[in-house]
């Protein structure tokens, strides 16, 4: 009797497994429960790192963190601000010819870069070259069994590990995107004034003209976010990459890197819509 | 009354998805005491060392520390419990960036408000104690396997712990390194006063220094002692499994090991009570000076040369010798009276006195300078051997008579 039972269920079961939609709810439903633990956890790794930024005997790594983040990508950050300037400098003429407003050649670009693209390039560049090696080295540090012995010696791994690149990367951030910014500017004054001939003075004039403080600080507004979020994308996958279900090891490091870099770039610009709409 | 123990593991259950590592886990860790736990692989040692300093949290059960449970300490409880646990891990986690000297001084850099110099003269003295002194501008992939050991350690030790965790501190070192690693165990444990809980397989040598056994088996506790009571207990899967462990020969000295001297001990009495004339030698010299006096590694150099010339010149006369305990060397005579025993020692002794101890001065003059005077005694003490005897009666019998047979004076510039 109890058999037969049980065979009902088992049947009653199968059934209502093999609909499609019964399959497909609790697929998403893993992931969402998955993806809202994720945040948390994630808000709660970067709240710790946060307050761990004002301990004491912290100085001196976040220096060398704002040298390895900052000034070791300045050089690439600065050479693809001088393309994307030029190369908006031409877009842009060849464009405003068309509405014989090439006066406005400045105003165009110093708003494009100041505004969006300073920013962004700027945030994504830094995931490339400090992002994913932040995400590499933690992993690595973690594999090892280094964070371990951080631990073991009664060190912080969030204080000594994460704490230092977050502030690094606020500090960084917003210098780099000016720096981006300036030289953005500079190649679109090359290409539209030394190579096609715009006036100089009227180039420098309209960037001066149309910028206002309330650009800028949107701009900054937008560097620190990206800071924030890169910094703590990166350091997270990496701190976290022994708990990767989807590989072991060096191929976890590995995952985790190319989670870091690709998560940063998506959140990048999905923040980017989101706090422009919000500035605007 | 029974002592509080330092630690207590009451009923600690550790899981890892289905599996389940630590089931119901009781044990003890005394204070002062040098605890060594054996396992299996797998059986959860490292799992066990990792729950008493907080890396692992348990899933059932309590720890506790001078009997309050750890996980109900205040924070400040905690740091200040944190503050005298240091861990050797078994991989040695040093950090791959820095140079020797950054890593053993890191933990004062971070945890202690230490001056620069004090640190810097802290540190030099634990390397020169590890004999890293020209390691120190190196990285750790720069170094030997063993002398990354040293490194871990000297990072262990540099904050002064009082509980010190070992996970198999001497896997992957050579004889001599090994026994060096366990005698400087010893000695900072003399002179610290820390208590040491060690992972490891190296049998015998690390029972010649710990003070209680603990062996895990099938996710508990299979036995909890001393190693004599262990071997005497002889629980049918631990003593096999000890058995296992335990080599042929001592991988230091080249004597036998103690299993392999058992056996030829019985085998030479054959079971029988007809066994006529057997004499035994203990021989000794005392290793702690010998460590203060020379250092860990040279000290382990006089250990090494004592077993080969014990082998050199008692093996080709039928003579078998084990090392008994850390500095002791038991060497049983078949078939010889105690008069000609006795002179067999004597020449040994002789021989000792102007070949060994003559090379103990070379090797204290390579390892640390002419200079320094220090003083050596080799003990020895033989017996006659019944064929009733067990091997602690007639180690016990010959330590009752021993004297000192050759010497090394510092003030006599040499062998006396």
């Amino acid at each position: 009797m109890r058999k037969e039972k049980s065979e009902q269920v088992k049947g009653a079961g199968s059934s209502q497994w093999n609909n499609p939609l019964t399959l497909l709810f609790p697929a998403i439903g893993k992931r969402t429960i998955s993806l809202v633990g994720n945040l948390g956890a994630m808000l709660i790794f970067f709240s710790l790192a946060f307050v761990n930024i004002f301990q004491r005997k912290q100085f001196r790594e976040i220096v060398n963190q704002v040298f390895y983040i900052g000034a070791t990508s300045s050089l690439i950050v600065m050479l693809v601000g001088l393309f994307t300037g030029m190369v908006l400098g031409l877009q842009l003429f060849y464009t405003l010819v068309k509405f014989g407003s090439v006066g406005a050649l400045g105003s165009a670009v110093s708003l494009s870069l100041i505004r969006e693209m300073g920013p962004v390039l700027t945030a994504i560049m830094i995931t490339a070259r400090a992002g994913s090696g932040m995400a590499a080295e933690i992993g690595i540090l973690r594999i090892s069994e280094q964070i371990d012995a951080l631990y073991a010696m009664r060190i912080d791994p969030v204080r000594y590990l994460i704490s230092p690149r977050i502030a690094a990367s606020i500090i960084s951030f917003p210098l780099l995107t000016a720096f981006f910014d300036l030289i953005g500017i500079m190649g679109g004054y090359i290409t539209g004034v030394l190579l096609l001939g715009t006036s100089g003075g009227t180039y420098f004039y309209r960037v001066q003209s149309s910028l206002d403080m309330v650009d800028i600080r949107g701009g900054f507004i937008k560097a620190l976010v990206f800071a924030v979020i890169v910094s703590c994308i990166c350091c997270f996958q990496g701190y976290f990459c022994h708990m990767r279900t989807d590989g072991y090891g060096s191929r976890a490091v590995g995952l985790a890197t190319i989670s870091a870099v690709v998560l940063s770039c998506v959140m990048v610009l999905i923040a980017d819509y989101v706090v422009t709409s919000f500035l605007m | 009354m029974e002592t509080t123990p330092l630690i207590e593991f009451k009923n600690i259950t550790k899981r890892f998805g289905e599996k389940t590592v630590l089931d119901k886990v009781n044990l003890k860790i005394y204070e002062n005491q040098i605890t060594t736990i054996i396992g299996k692989s797998g059986t959860g040692k490292s799992v066990l060392l990792k729950h008493i300093i907080g890396l692992l949290k348990p899933d059932d059960g309590t720890i506790l520390f001078e009997g309050r449970p750890i996980d109900k300490m205040k924070k400040s409880e905690w740091e200040e419990y944190r503050s005298k646990v240091a861990y050797l891990f078994q991989n040695n986690a040093l950090l791959d960036s820095m140079t020797v000297f950054d890593n053993v001084a890191f933990p004062l850099r971070q945890t202690t408000n230490l001056h620069k110099q004090e640190i810097e003269k802290l540190v030099l003295k634990r390397i020169e104690d590890l004999e890293l002194a020209e390691a120190v501008n190196k990285y750790p992939s720069e170094l030997s396997g063993g002398m990354q050991k040293r490194v871990a350690l000297a990072r262990a030790l540099v904050t002064d712990p009082k509980i010190v965790l070992f996970d198999e501190p001497t896997t992957g070192q050579d004889p001599i390194r090994k026994n060096m690693i366990l005698s400087m165990i010893t000695h900072y444990r003399r002179k610290f006063g820390f208590t040491a809980v060690m992972i490891s397989h190296d049998i015998p040598d690390v029972f010649f220094i710990s003070d209680r056994i603990i062996i895990l088996w099938q996710g508990g506790v299979g036995f909890e002692g001393t190693y004599e009571e262990a071997v005497n207990r002889k629980l049918p899967l631990i003593d096999e499994f000890l058995r296992s462990l335990e080599g042929f020969e001592d991988e230091l000295t080249g004597l036998l090991s103690r299993e392999a001297f058992r056996v030829h001990y019985a085998a030479m009495l054959g079971g029988t009570a007809t066994v006529s004339a057997v004499s035994a030698a203990l021989f000794s010299i005392r290793l702690n000076l010998l460590h203060d006096a020379l250092g860990p590694q040279a000290s382990m150099e006089v250990l090494r040369t004592l077993g080969e010339y014990t082998n050199r010149r008692f093996n080709p006369i039928g003579g078998f010798s084990a090392r008994h305990s850390r500095d002791e060397i038991l060497t049983i005579f078949p078939h010889t009276s105690i008069d000609k025993a006795q002179k067999l020692v004597s020449d040994f002794a002789q021989e000792l006195k102007l070949k060994a101890l003559d090379s103990i001065e070379s090797i204290a003059a390579e390892k640390i300078g002419t200079e320094v005077c220090f003083d050596i005694f080799i003990r020895a003490g033989v017996t006659e051997v019944f064929p009733t005897d067990t091997t602690d009666q007639i180690i016990k019998k010959a330590r009752a008579k021993q004297e000192i047979v050759a010497t090394h004076r510092c003030d006599s510039g040499g062998s006396v």
